[in-house]
């Protein structure tokens, strides 16, 4: 007897005008699976990040989580079913503090239903949650203006407040993005944690060698198709792959 | 050499950041000093002032609610230059409400708040997707339609209005009324913006797609930002009909729009004192220039213009500051 996916994305397109951002996706992601997305610059993977989560309405296909049909589904009805993303380009709330920032999450409805309305003290939840994701708790950078915060503490919050939904399937965008390899080999650490709690997660990057050791299994989009599926040994021996990366030879 | 302000709390500041404030009489009154502030002058002023300045509190208060009004909405992430609406549609309910079927001024104020607030609030339903200009393009708009509509229609007495409604029992309830509703509003919606839910109101218009990625339904909130802060102005509007005793066209006017974001803006907003701190310097300052006629407007323009580029940040921020620290020059390290 087979397992139900927990996501199933069919023939998923979208066009933008005249240009076709995502052209007939399709893929399965199984319960505690981490499905790397990689692809060259325009290549669509945002746009399916957007497409799945719900920020941009879909041209054709259907997004099927846990057996319910999600397509077109306003964000925050689907942070409700319990899938969460991070965005490419850091949205904190830059007037509060960091761990003000952390808040709105916390007072969303899904988190209100799964601790049963008794929230306790959300402060201290929301520093607990970013000594998680490396804020330490002796330093006063939690308690900084979000304004002032470097780009390794924004995509870290970023992260935490995706945590902080406690959703079984988080979508990072590009968190290694603009950060040092130092800031990168601490940050994987966490993402193995959320595995291990079981957590289902899909990353869109652009940093293969950091992906490729945490991955189970990778897709590969170029010009919004799907050019290559499988292990990471496997997506980099085709030749469709290589062509996408490096060019053809003139 | 370089040289830069230096700005650091107050000792006293830091001493009332905990409950150890509550073992000295000095921090307790530095806390409740600018509380007790406001409460005290609304309350004893009244009873100083002349009858003609105490009409001019009166509408210090109104005003002050209406600037409380645009700033809930502006902390919200929607700017509205409409509140003349809200005020409009609060003196109708009032008035018809008392024409018509001579409902006591104690029943309409309330029925009209709450009716004034449900009916903007419907109205302005597919507006909540629009942001910055294009909201406060329409929300200008709207009032001045409902003047034409009223003029074209003659409804509800059209451009006569509706005469000799009746008054609250007396003048000091008049006064006290509208004090205790300012005072209740200001401290009151202070403590709801300062708080976890005030904070997914003030993220809405810091992000708003960030808000909705944290599962909130930010339409669900824009939704009760509008409400209440559109059954603050109807209130004013329901209240001033009784004052009054009459409405009319004139409720629409721009005035009830413009004068409201002059005293926030020049107050500063986003904490609701300095809106109530703007309209208890504006309105009495229009007063005072009235004894130079025709050019009261210009001056008038140019002290707010004097305001608003001496003291951006509003003066509520810069008195806030100055109670709380102190600021000294210190030399800048090459």
């Amino acid at each position: 007897m087979s397992i139900a996916p927990l996501l199933q994305v069919t023939n998923l397109s979208k066009a933008f005008g005249g240009v076709l951002a995502l052209n007939r996706v399709s893929f399965e992601l199984s319960e505690g699976d981490l499905l790397g997305v990689i692809g060259p610059n325009g290549s669509g993977k945002t746009t399916l990040v957007n497409l799945i989560t719900g920020f941009v309405k879909s041209g054709s296909g259907e997004v099927i989580y846990r057996g319910r049909d999600i397509t077109n589904w306003a964000p925050y009805r689907i942070v409700r079913l319990g899938i969460a993303r991070t965005f490419q380009m850091v949205r904190p709330f830059y007037q509060l503090p960091a761990f003000k920032n952390m808040i709105i999450p916390l007072y969303s409805s899904r988190v209100k239903h799964l601790v049963g309305g008794k929230y306790g003290d959300r402060d201290a939840i929301a520093l607990d949650l970013l000594e998680e994701v490396g804020f330490e708790r002796d330093s006063r950078v939690a308690y900084k203006t979000a304004s002032v915060l470097p780009q390794g503490y924004l995509k870290r919050l970023e992260l935490a407040k995706a945590i902080a939904l406690q959703a079984d399937l988080l979508i990072l965008d590009e968190l290694f993005s603009g950060l040092s390899l130092a800031e990168v080999a601490s940050i994987v650490p966490i993402i193995e944690k959320l595995r291990h709690e079981g957590k289902t997660i899909i990353m869109i990057e652009h940093r293969l060698k950091e992906l490729f050791r945490i991955a189970d299994r990778l897709i590969v989009l170029n010009y919004g198709m799907k050019i290559a599926e499988g292990s990471a040994t496997d997506v980099m021996e085709s030749d469709e792959v290589k062509k996408a990366y490096l060019g053809t030879e003139v | 050499m370089k040289k830069r302000k230096e700005r650091i709390d107050r000792g006293i500041k830091v001493r009332s950041g905990d409950i150890f404030a509550l073992c000295s009489l000095r921090e307790m009154l530095y806390l409740s000093a600018p509380r007790l502030l406001p409460i005290v002058a609304f309350l004893v002023l009244p009873l100083v002032l002349s009858i003609y300045w105490q009409k001019v509190l009166l509408f210090v208060a109104v005003f002050a609610l209406l600037a409380i009004s645009w700033d809930i909405l502006a902390q919200s992430g929607m700017v509205s230059l409409g509140q003349a609406l809200f005020f409009g549609m609060g003196a109708y309910s009032a008035g018809v409400l008392n024409h018509y079927w001579g409902i006591s001024p104690f029943i309409t104020i309330p029925v009209a708040t709450i009716m004034g607030g449900v009916i903007c609030t419907v109205l302005l339903l597919p507006l909540l997707r629009l942001r910055g200009i294009y909201f406060a393009m329409v929300t200008l708009i709207i009032p001045l339609m409902f003047v034409r509509i009223i003029e074209a229609t003659k409804i509800f007495g059209g451009t006569e209005g509706l005469h000799g409604l009746t008054p609250l029992p007396s003048k000091w309830l008049d006064l006290y009324l509208i004090v205790a509703v300012l005072l209740v509003a200001l401290f009151g919606f202070r403590r709801m913006m300062d708080s976890d839910y005030g904070l997914v109101l003030k993220a809405i218009n810091d992000n708003d797609r960030s808000v909705m990625n944290a599962g909130i339904n930010i339409y669900w909130f824009k939704v009760q930002a509008l409400f209440i802060s559109s059954s603050i102005g109807a209130f004013t509007g329901a209240f001033m009909t009784h004052v009054y005793m009459f409405v009319g066209m004139p409720v629409f006017a721009l005035d009830y729009s413009i004068l409201p974001i002059a005293a926030a803006v020049v107050g500063g907003p986003g904490s609701l004192a300095g809106a109530t701190l703007g309209a208890f310097i504006l309105v009495p300052l229009s007063e005072v220039l009235r004894g130079i006629g025709g050019l009261r407007i210009v001056f008038y323009g140019l002290f707010l213009v004097v305001f608003i580029v001496a003291l951006p940040e509003g003066i509520f921020h810069y008195i806030q500051r100055k109670y709380n620290q102190f600021e000294r020059w210190v030399e800048v390290e090459k």
